[in-house]
Parts: C-alpha cells; sequence; structure tokens
C-alpha cells in the first residue's frame, strides 16, 4: 500500500465528538459511507470524506437521508461496514429504511446528533428529544440498540461498540450524540490498533445449498452472506420465513417479528452498557445519559456536599432499556430523579419500571441548552426526603 | 382433475429460465395478461445471454406489482422500501463495484415516490441497469393515477380523468444524464431482450421503459378492454425511432408510441470520475476502495 495514513489514530488527540466518532468508525473497520449535510452532525461526514479517500473508504452524499438510509443497507449486504450520520430532521426521513434495516436484519449504524425540534427546531443547538422515536421511530414491532456518549472519547469507543453490536445483533444501532457532545472538544485517546476490539461480520459457514437467510444461530440471530457468493439468496421487508421467502399471514408475523424482538431482549443483558457510581446505599440515584450526565455530576457533587447520599446511574445503552437493574435499584432507594433534554421520554419507561416501587422524579428540560445544575440538585434533596 | 390442482408445468418438461427463477416461488402474483411476466422473461433472458456469471447479478426491486419480481429470480434479490430501490442499489454497486446490479420496478416507485433518487443516479451516471415497466398506474393499490398516467385517463383517485401533465420518462432521465435509454412496450420482446442485454453491457446509467398492459385496473377503468386489447394498441400505434430526441417522445392517452433505442453515449461513471479526481488530488496518497469484507475465512 502507498499510503502513508494510518487508518487507525494511534495516539492522543483533540477532537470534538464529530471527529471522534469518524475516527471510530474508520478504527473499526467502517469503509461505506453515505449521508445528506446537516447540521450539527456535518463534521463526521466532512471528516470522513476527508479520511476514507486516504485509507481505502467510499464516501457517497446522497441526495437526500431516505436514500442516505436505503444506501448504507445496499452496502451492508455487499459485504462492508457502513454508516450515516445526521440530525432530527433527517432522522425521521430514515426511519422507514430503519425499519427495513431491522426487518432484513442487516448490520449498520445510524448516528444521530441530536439538536432541539420539532421540525427544523434548533439547527444549532442541543437537545435529546429524539430518543423515543431512536426506540419505535419506524412503523411496526421491533427493537433496537441505542447507545448514548458523554464525552467525545465516548463518540470514539461507543461508535465502535455500535458497529460491534450491529454486527453481533445484526440490526442497525443507533448512536444518540448530542449536539453538546458531538461539538464538545475535549482529548480523545486512541488506542493502538490491536488493542481495538472488532466484532467481525457472523458468516454463514455451512454447506451453499442448504443456506436460508434466517435460520438463526442459538442466540437467536442468523449468520450473514454477501451478494456475489453465489448463494442467490432473497432479502425483502415483506413479512418473511427462514427461507426469506414473504408469507403473508399472522403465523409468520409471529415467528419473523417474535426472533427479532426477542433477538435483543433475550440478550438485553449482554446488551447493555451502564455506569453506576455509589448506588449501593444512596437514598437517591441520578438516572442519565449523554450531556445530562455531565451535568447532574455537578449536582450530584453539590448534594453529596449537603450530606445527602445520591448515586449516579448512566445509561451508555438507552434501548434495550436496563429493566432488571432499574427495578433493583427501585426496591433499595428512595427516589430515581432523571434529567433529560426533553419533556420526558426515557424517564416514561424510568417510571414504568419502578412501580412505584420508589419516587420517581423528571427533571424536563427545553431543547437549546443544558440544564442549570441547581435544578436537578433541587430534585435530589426533594427526592431525599 | 381440477384445473386447480394441475403442477404449473408438466413435470418432464422444463423451463427453459429454470436456472433463473425460483421455481419454489411460481407461479406469480401477477394477473393474467400483465406485461410484468414479458418484462421479466425478456431481463431474465438478456442476462442468460450476456454470458455475465450468475453471482455477479443482482436484482434490486422497490415496492410494488413489478416490486415483486426481486422475489422470483433465482439470483441474490432486493426486494426494498418504496421508492428506495436505486439508492440501496447504489450501495450495492459501490461497496461491491464488481456486481452487475439490475434494477426491475414500476413507475410509481421509480419515477413518483422515488423520482428524486431516479434524477440523481442518472446525473452522477452511476453504473446501473434500470428496467422501469410503466404501466400508467398504481396497480397493486387498486389503480390510482400517477405521474405517468396520460391526461384524461380515469383512475380511483382521478374519476373524472386525470389532468396532472405526465413525465416523458425518456426526456426525464436523458436530460438528467442517462447515458443508455430506450422505451420498448411488452410486446416487442426482442427489440426488448436487445436492449436489456445492451444496456447490460453499458457501463453507466442506463433506464430502459417498458410499456406494459395492465388490464386488471387501467384497461378496466378506461374501458379500453382485455390484454390483447391493449397490445393490439401498441401493435398499432408503436413507432420505432431510434436515436429520436427524446423531447418527442410524450405519451398521450391511446396516442402513438414513440419506441426504440433513444440514447446510447459514452461518459464517464461515478466510480470513473471518482477515481479519477481522487488520484489527481491525492496522488500516492489516494487508497483505492479495496471492496468487501471478506466472507467465511479471515474476518
Amino acid at each position: 500500500m502507498k499510503s502513508n495514513t494510518p487508518a487507525v489514530l494511534t495516539g492522543a488527540h483533540y477532537w470534538d465528538g464529530d471527529f471522534a466518532c469518524a475516527e471510530g468508525a474508520i478504527a473499526v473497520g467502517c469503509r461505506f459511507f453515505a449521508g445528506y449535510p446537516i447540521t450539527p452532525s456535518t463534521e463526521v461526514a466532512e471528516r470522513i470524506a476527508l479520511r476514507f479517500p486516504l485509507i481505502g473508504g467510499v464516501f457517497v452524499q446522497m441526495e437526500d437521508e431516505l436514500g442516505s438510509m436505503a444506501a448504507i443497507l445496499g452496502a451492508a449486504w455487499a459485504g462492508t461496514k457502513s454508516m450515516t450520520v445526521t440530525s432530527g430532521p433527517g432522522f425521521s426521513l430514515m426511519q422507514e429504511n430503519i425499519g427495513l434495516g431491522a426487518m432484513t436484519e442487516t448490520p449498520c449504524i445510524v448516528v444521530n446528533v441530536q439538536r432541539g425540534g420539532p421540525s427544523t427546531g434548533l439547527p444549532t443547538l442541543t437537545g435529546q428529544q429524539d430518543m423515543m422515536q431512536a426506540r419505535w421511530g419506524s412503523h411496526g414491532d421491533y427493537e433496537i440498540i441505542a447507545l448514548s456518549p458523554s464525552s467525545p472519547q465516548e463518540c470514539f469507543d461507543l461508535t465502535i461498540t455500535c458497529f460491534n453490536l450491529s454486527e453481533k445483533y445484526r440490526v442497525p444501532v443507533l448512536l444518540m450524540m448530542d449536539e453538546c457532545v458531538g461539538h464538545m472538544t475535549e482529548k480523545v485517546v486512541v488506542p493502538a490498533l490491536g488493542k481495538i476490539k472488532v466484532q467481525h461480520r457472523r458468516w454463514y459457514r455451512g454447506a451453499k445449498e442448504k443456506y436460508r437467510p434466517y435460520v438463526p444461530a442459538k442466540d437467536g440471530v442468523p449468520p450473514m452472506v454477501k451478494t456475489g457468493d453465489d448463494y442467490r439468496f432473497h432479502i425483502t421487508g415483506l413479512t418473511h420465513d427462514q427461507r426469506g421467502y414473504p408469507v403473508i399471514n399472522p403465523a409468520c408475523q409471529k415467528q419473523c417479528v417474535g426472533r427479532l424482538v426477542r433477538k435483543i431482549k433475550d440478550n438485553a443483558d449482554k446488551i447493555i452498557i451502564l455506569k453506576e457510581e455509589e448506588t449501593e446505599d444512596a437514598d437517591v440515584i441520578v438516572v442519565s445519559y449523554g450531556i445530562s450526565y455531565r451535568v447532574a455530576t455537578k449536582a450530584i457533587a453539590d448534594a453529596r456536599k449537603k450530606g445527602v447520599k445520591v448515586g449516579s446511574l448512566r445509561l451508555i445503552t438507552v434501548w434495550p432499556f436496563p429493566e432488571k437493574r432499574i427495578v433493583e435499584l427501585a426496591k433499595k432507594t428512595k427516589c430515581l430523579v432523571m434529567p433529560e433534554i426533553n419533556q420526558g421520554q426515557v424517564y416514561l419507561a424510568l417510571e414504568r419500571c419502578a412501580k412505584g416501587m420508589c419516587k420517581t422524579k423528571l427533571v424536563p428540560h427545553y431543547g437549546g441548552w443544558v440544564h442549570d445544575p441547581n435544578d436537578i440538585l433541587k430534585a435530589i434533596i426533594e427526592g431525599a426526603r | 382433475m381440477s384445473r386447480l390442482g394441475t403442477p404449473f408445468l408438466d413435470r418432464n418438461e422444463h423451463h427453459p429460465l429454470e436456472d433463473y427463477l425460483r421455481m419454489d416461488r411460481i407461479p406469480h402474483i401477477w394477473c393474467p395478461t400483465c406485461g410484468l411476466g414479458t418484462a421479466l422473461n425478456c431481463m431474465l433472458h438478456a442476462i442468460k445471454k450476456s454470458g455475465i456469471p450468475r453471482q455477479n447479478i443482482a436484482v434490486v426491486s422497490g415496492i410494488g406489482c413489478s416490486g415483486r419480481a426481486a422475489g422470483y429470480v433465482n439470483l441474490d434479490s432486493f426486494h426494498t422500501t418504496h421508492g428506495r430501490a436505486i439508492p440501496f442499489a447504489t450501495g450495492l454497486k459501490l461497496a461491491n463495484p464488481k456486481l452487475k446490479v439490475v434494477l426491475f420496478s414500476g413507475d410509481g416507485d421509480l419515477i413518483a415516490i422515488g423520482g428524486n433518487h431516479l434524477i440523481h443516479a442518472a446525473r452522477r451516471n452511476i453504473d446501473l441497469t434500470v428496467i422501469g415497466i410503466n404501466n400508467f398506474n398504481y396497480a397493486m393499490t387498486g389503480g390510482q393515477f400517477g405521474p405517468t398516467t396520460p391526461e384524461k385517463a380515469r383512475m380511483t383517485t382521478a374519476p373524472y380523468g386525470s389532468f396532472e401533465h405526465p413525465f416523458n420518462v425518456p426526456f426525464l432521465v436523458d436530460s438528467c444524464g442517462a447515458t443508455y435509454v430506450a422505451r420498448w412496450t411488452a410486446l416487442h420482446v426482442r427489440h426488448l431482450t436487445n436492449s436489456i442485454l445492451e444496456a447490460l453491457h453499458h457501463k453507466g446509467f442506463s433506464f430502459i421503459e417498458v410499456i406494459s398492459p395492465c388490464s386488471t385496473v387501467y384497461a378496466r377503468r378506461n374501458r379500453l378492454g382485455d390484454g390483447l386489447d391493449l397490445l393490439k394498441y401498441y401493435h398499432e400505434n408503436s413507432e420505432i425511432r431510434n436515436g429520436i430526441n427524446t423531447r418527442k417522445c410524450d405519451i398521450t392517452f391511446q396516442g402513438r408510441l414513440i419506441v426504440g433505442k433513444f440514447v446510447d453515449k459514452e461518459k464517464p461513471t461515478y466510480s470513473d470520475t471518482m477515481t479519477k479526481s481522487l488520484s489527481e488530488a491525492l496522488g500516492d496518497r489516494y487508497v483505492p476502495y479495496q471492496g468487501p469484507m471478506q466472507g467465511k475465512n479471515g474476518d
């Protein structure tokens, strides 16, 4: 290879979250990107456009987000790790093909650098308002995986994790950044190539003539082949049987959709990443994700100074929701406090899982800026009473 | 013996395209006298004649009657979302440039909801072969008017006759940069097969419009008779005008049909211009895409 530009830029860098995300994708082996410019995600596409020709990737700027999402599905079936990046309005446009990705079990990742909405909303200002859309934004029944980084370092690390989960569970994985994290510049340490954990595609290894696209392995996930290897497979968004053939009846819907849901739910313990701090004997636990975690740390520190026993549960994986852990914590704490830059989305899941076993407090915030830590502090103090 | 109980084919006979069809999916869902079977037949004959190894061909379709074609071909095949066959195929082709990607979809899918992708794929001259079946209406949903419905034709959502100006499809794709453009009717099976064969070997964006009879809804709502009557109309009104300015290819209700090969030219494809431009800009630093991940072994 003539190139003297390595794919993995091992070392310490001073990057914003968007750049770190692009570098994470490159480091884990993403070599196809299709996207459409939209603030505040554009820097990811710009970085990829700059870097891909130096490391052997295909960057294509599509005519819209519908096309971008469809293109990354096509590229995934060609046998390449693929991704797209967008923000609110573009995320809405991608939903139908995210559903196609879920239905056809296509590994790929979608990054949403969230801004305030609805509609055009606040193009340059932050929000966490697409969290519920991430869960079920496409029509129909399915389960998805969504992660939320709190720092540029995590934008790098979690982009890698997203690709790995996507390959492992054959589902589009969503990296739900927010504008603050995307545009925050901090130190990002890129490990050596050999230290980066890469989940390779789960290739089918059986006899060619016996291949059926949707015969699952033990964990509910079918192995995959790629186009051009003479398997002559068929893939459809219609409800399909194990051969991939459309079968339009309730029995097949149950079998097909049932597995799409189960493969995520049954493996939730393996998928979910949480970070807990001092939750053991806490009277109040702040449950947060993304930039709101960073803000909450100030409120938590202030509360501790006031003598409140407060812990923190950070949702690095937001979907699937850590139902089991929330139930356990709800049993032994007085109150779960959740700050979100929306009017209560992930909070709905939290409240449902707490089932009245403890108090739950939403600290809502409108899009545009992060919480005042004092608002979270107030909720912590009220919760501890 | 009941007719319903008889097999589709005599067990001792073989369909000439058996290797290219998923025989376990036949019979298809298309109505008697529909032109889709004919067009699919022409496509598969052309693929067979082309000499392109079967594993190197992928078929992509969108949604609608024609969208079902992908499910019948014994090739790597993708039945995607409504209107998104072209961008899906774009990703597939760019991520594995060795593939010959053929699209088989309808007027509603390619030209209405997928219109934006159509014009941009033509503009990029991306190396795709698109077979666009035009039956003048949305047939799967029961016969609504669409962007190719001739003015005055009656459809369920144009009960008093369509009053929209329809697209002249060859002109549309030609003006956007397509480098191979042809139009045939489902009656012109030899011409159509030859055109698809040429398009398969053409480097760049090729579009073949196939005027196709829909007796179940289009003909019935307009009292045009049955499928045979539509073929008679094609026979009596088709005029082969190879190389004609696509501007002159408008279709009017039951008017004359200009068919033929209109455009066949060379122009750098998307991949050509990408490689050239990046090589010029980056010199030795440019690393071309190495193709998809390797299956089975390695990773």
